[in-house]
């Protein structure tokens, strides 16, 4: 058997030529996993070459949920792209809404209340936690455990519970708007908050304990897929894959938006830059947002019932250029907003995280086993929505 | 004259039957036997109440042809009882699966148990599917012989001393003889059906099985040394005048009960089957009927060895060692099945708690680890029988 | 006066402003710094790469979060958002390209992370990335000839 070093080197896509070459190896073989194929959490492909048990060589193929997202959005008015943003990803709706209205606000040069801020940073957590939750879950389906998955989706459910009580939606919330939040926190949301974080904390430990103290989920997660901090950074990955990795970077404390500057949370960073690591990083994260829903919860409070949470704001946004950067769940996500003083935007371009993570697919799963590659993509935690947009 | 129906039915004892195949008294034979002599009976009087002193009503209840319907009836007996014994364990594992993860499990009929009776009508009403390419002949030779050889397995196993198909002095490695073909028939299976999957799949199998079937025969070899024979029964009775030989081999027994959760393909060893990243394995081309019946295959397996834990080291249909024959005579079977499901239970365990092993590390496992323990194992065996405390 | 020769690892808004200016005289223009951000243009497209390299090597702006393309209907824009991971600072640059010359080189050679989204500029822009290891279309079938997002492309709902 071949022995492989797990380095990158040249990012070359392996050519047509050379797959058709292998198809007469007896040795190797390429296998297609996906676009029907349960490891794919949406519908893309990752061939991969396998020498015996070995992966030699990796290529995705994306594309099959092309909409063309972009070009749909230079055809609607400002308002009418909120809903839009919300399919975006199924499971980052909340921050994906966020990202696109204060990207128009930015252009339009105005300033949210603070109270809208708050309100906004509470819900993009509660869709943080309910986005690793589901990660969470899909792991245990890609490790061959089922139990994981459950209780995983169960305490999602409470989260989701959560953005019923703050907007009446469970998953595709519609929530924020450009000039605040559409309406204000009910009466005993802060209750309900402080009621789950408080119950998902010894929850979560339940979960970790499931998952840390069996020694087979350890041993099929340490080591494998190692990056450095140097090919992480080069390679475009970002969110809590590049935090295990040790790039020490959160958008949230290094390039704060919104209120975020005033809360104060800790950045997990581990920089062993295998798949544990990166597990570890979002366990940490869940964590870290229990605490920051904590603290923006006490902000709104202290900011009373009456405080404006919404501003009138104008139809038609003046000509120019604005971005803004949002941490999502899975990594940076950008959008881009080109303007041309009508009300309907010129050009919007999204960065999806998952799409720059996806390609670094190929050095990540390089030269671990065939049990792994499910293991090692679901630390990206696949969404295609957002990837093919 | 008319003969009297009673004068057809002769509910002697079988074993007074010349032809009587077994040794000891077997209690689904004698069942057989009068099942047999009512049935057959009524049948033989009504032709010789049509025909007089015809001979067919003689030669249907001569010595040998009671005999032979007898092991037809005992033989289906046997079969129903597994049946349902293994449809049993498959409840089981979807309640006690549904418990452990906080849902509720299957809820169709009598405690969810009808489910499985639909899964089954589900898969057998399903179109028989076969793709194009493969080698029709390998595929579906091989899928009967694994079910076919997963049937036998579970049917070998008796459930008391009266409720046996076969009492040979070599039950047991029969019974591993039995086990330890379905490897093969997987591996050609996977080759014949001309696909990524299931090739690779059947390998995995293969390799699997293979490394994990030395630690099992090291193991029933240590049973075999204390209990002084390789019949079943023999052992049984053998941990009634001892112990139950969990206690000194109980080493042998935590290797067993893992060995035979990797042998019967059950998670967290379920690695030919693997669907996170194989799809179905080795099964993935069998469609329908097919795969109803290879998941029957499974449970069968797992039924067998969950059987063969109870027999080799928790006494078997025994209800507790030394106790009096009254006690350990009432209902041997139901005390077997119920000492299975009990093991089947920890295997359900098991699966809840544990992601999938990956084949590197199942492998390590089975050659590194299980290897010397089964040896050890068997060192112990032949110090305590040697030492004369068995 | 500073070195543009050296390598920064954390260079503020105005160094970089500064930097850059000296580096690439008459080649890139700052047009406006804000916190953390710096907004430039590359005069000339022929510059492109050297000036990334300059930018990734020099001040250490390891990260490439987009590149994207634009259709400003008399000319093509092809825009790159670079981000420095120790001080979070943005430098948004772009290149005009004329309609009739859309060659521009490629720097998926200096971020790896550049390479899916320029294979998607080019096929949704048609702009071309000149020594590109695989400039291939990604999201949209092999079989297309046009390219979707251009403002030429009409939505049916848009004629």
């Amino acid at each position: 058997m071949m022995v492989v070093e797990n380095t990158i080197d040249t990012f070359d896509s392996p050519s047509e030529e050379r797959i058709a070459k292998d198809r007469y190896q007896t040795d190797a073989m390429w296998i297609y996993m996906g676009p029907q194929h349960p490891f794919s959490h949406g519908l893309w492909t990752l061939k991969v070459r396998v020498d015996g048990e070995i992966v030699t060589d990796a290529e995705p193929v994306i594309g099959y949920l092309h909409r063309g997202w972009e070009k749909e959005a230079e055809n609607r008015e400002y308002p009418k792209i909120i809903p839009m943003a919300d399919r975006l990803c199924y499971s980052a709706s909340m921050t994906y809404t966020h990202l696109y209205c204060m990207t128009v606000e930015k252009a339009l040069g105005i300033e949210v209340p603070e109270k809208a801020e708050y309100i906004r940073i509470v819900a993009d957590e509660i869709c943080r936690i309910q986005s690793h939750l589901m990660w969470l879950a899909a792991v245990g389906t890609d490790l061959g455990n089922l139990t994981i998955f459950l209780w995983g989706m169960r305490e999602r459910e409470y989260w989701l519970d959560l953005n019923v009580r703050l907007c009446g939606q469970r998953m595709t919330t519609n929530y924020p708007r450009i000039g605040g939040v559409r309406n204000d926190t009910t009466d005993i949301f802060d209750r309900d908050v402080m009621r789950c974080t408080e119950r998902f904390e010894k929850a979560l430990w339940d979960l970790i304990d499931m998952i840390d103290s069996s020694s087979i989920y350890v041993s099929r997660m340490k080591g494998i897929s190692r990056l450095t901090r140097e090919q992480c950074a080069n390679l475009g990955v970002t969110g809590p894959a590049m935090r295990g990795c040790g790039v020490d970077f959160d958008l949230r404390r290094d390039d704060p938006y919104g209120k975020y500057e005033n809360i104060d949370f800790e950045v997990p960073v581990l920089t062993e830059g295998d798949t544990y690591a990166r597990y570890m990083v979002r366990i940490e994260e869940m964590f870290q947002s229990c605490e920051i829903i904590r603290q923006a919860v006490r902000k709104i409070n202290a900011l009373g019932k009456n405080a404006p949470y919404r501003l009138k704001v104008p139809s038609k946004v003046p000509a120019g250029k604005a971005f803004c950067k949002l941490e999502d769940p899975r990594g940076e996500s950008l959008m881009y907003l080109i303007s041309d003083g009508t009300d309907k935007p010129f050009r919007l371009k999204v960065r999806a995280p998952l799409f720059t993570n996806i390609s670094a697919s190929r050095p990540m799963v390089k030269g671990v086993r065939v049990a792994d590659v499910p293991a090692v993509m679901a630390m990206i935690d696949v969404c295609m929505g957002e990837t093919d947009r | 004259m008319v003969s009297s129906m009673k004068d057809w039915m002769q509910y002697g004892d079988p074993m007074s039957n010349p032809y009587y195949p077994y040794d000891t008294y077997n209690v689904v034979y004698d069942l057989g036997f009068e099942v047999y002599q009512f049935l057959g009976g009524i049948v033989a009087w009504l032709i010789d109440l049509i025909l007089p002193g015809n001979p067919v009503s003689e030669w249907l209840m001569s010595d040998a042809v009671v005999n032979a319907f007898s092991i037809i009836i005992l033989a289906l007996v046997i079969f129903l009882v597994i049946f349902v014994g293994v449809l049993i364990s498959l409840w089981e594992e979807r309640k006690v699966l549904g418990r452990f993860m906080d849902r509720r499990g299957t809820m169709v009929g009598m405690k969810g148990f009808m489910q499985c009776v639909a899964d089954g009508l589900k898969t057998f009403m399903k179109e028989n599917t076969m793709p194009k390419k493969i080698d029709k002949m390998t595929y579906m030779w091989t899928v009967s012989l694994i079910i076919g050889t997963s049937v036998l397995v579970a049917c070998m196993l008796p459930l008391s001393d009266r409720f046996f198909i076969v009492n040979f002095d070599s039950g047991l490695l029969i019974v591993m003889a039995l086990y330890a073909l379905a490897p093969f028939f997987i591996l050609v299976s996977g080759w014949s059906q001309n696909n990524k999957y299931s090739l690779i799949g059947g390998m995995r199998a293969a390799e699997s099985m293979i490394s994990y079937e030395i630690p099992m025969l090291i193991i029933v070899c240590s049973v075999a040394v204390l209990s002084g024979t390789f019949n079943i029964g023999g052992i049984v009775a053998a941990q009634n005048e001892s112990m139950w030989y969990i206690i000194p081999l109980f080493v042998g027994f935590i290797v067993f009960f893992t060995c035979s959760c990797a042998e019967s393909e059950r998670s967290p060893f379920d690695l030919a089957e693997a669907e996170a990243e194989l799809v179905e394995g080795w099964q993935t081309e069998y469609a329908g009927m097919k795969w109803g019946l290879i998941m029957l295959g499974d449970y069968l397996r797992g039924f067998a060895s969950c059987a063969m834990i109870s027999i080799m080291f928790l006494g078997g249909w025994n209800v507790a060692p030394f106790a009096s024959d009254a006690v350990n005579g009432f209902l041997p079977e139901v005390v077997q099945l119920l000492k299975g499901w009990f093991v089947f239970f920890i295997m359900i365990w098991v699966r809840v708690a544990l992601p999938r092993v990956r084949i590197d590390q199942i492998l390590n496992l089975g050659w590194k680890v299980f290897m010397p323990l089964s040896v050890v194992n068997l060192a112990i065996a032949v110090l305590l029988k040697v030492g004369g405390v068995f | 006066m500073m070195d543009t020769e050296a390598i920064y690892q954390e260079p503020s808004v105005s160094e970089i402003k500064h930097l850059l200016e000296n580096k690439f005289k008459g080649k890139v223009t700052v047009s406006k710094t804000e916190v953390r951000r710096v907004h430039a243009e590359i005069l000339n497209k022929e510059d492109v790469f050297e000036v990334c390299n300059y930018i990734h090597d020099n001040l250490t702006f390891e990260h490439c979060s987009i590149v994207m393309g634009a259709d400003m209907i008399d000319h093509l824009e092809v825009i790159y958002l670079l981000t420095n991971y120790y001080s979070g600072t943005v430098i948004e640059i772009f290149a005009k390209l004329p309609l009739d010359d859309l060659h521009v080189h490629s720097v998926a050679l200096i971020w790896e992370g550049a390479n899916w989204h320029e294979r998607e500029t080019y096929e949704l822009f048609g702009i071309i990335f000149d020594e590109h290891p695989k400039l291939k279309r990604l999201l949209t079938p092999d079989t297309y000839t046009f390219f979707p997002f251009r403002k030429s492309y009409k939505l049916r709902g848009q004629e």
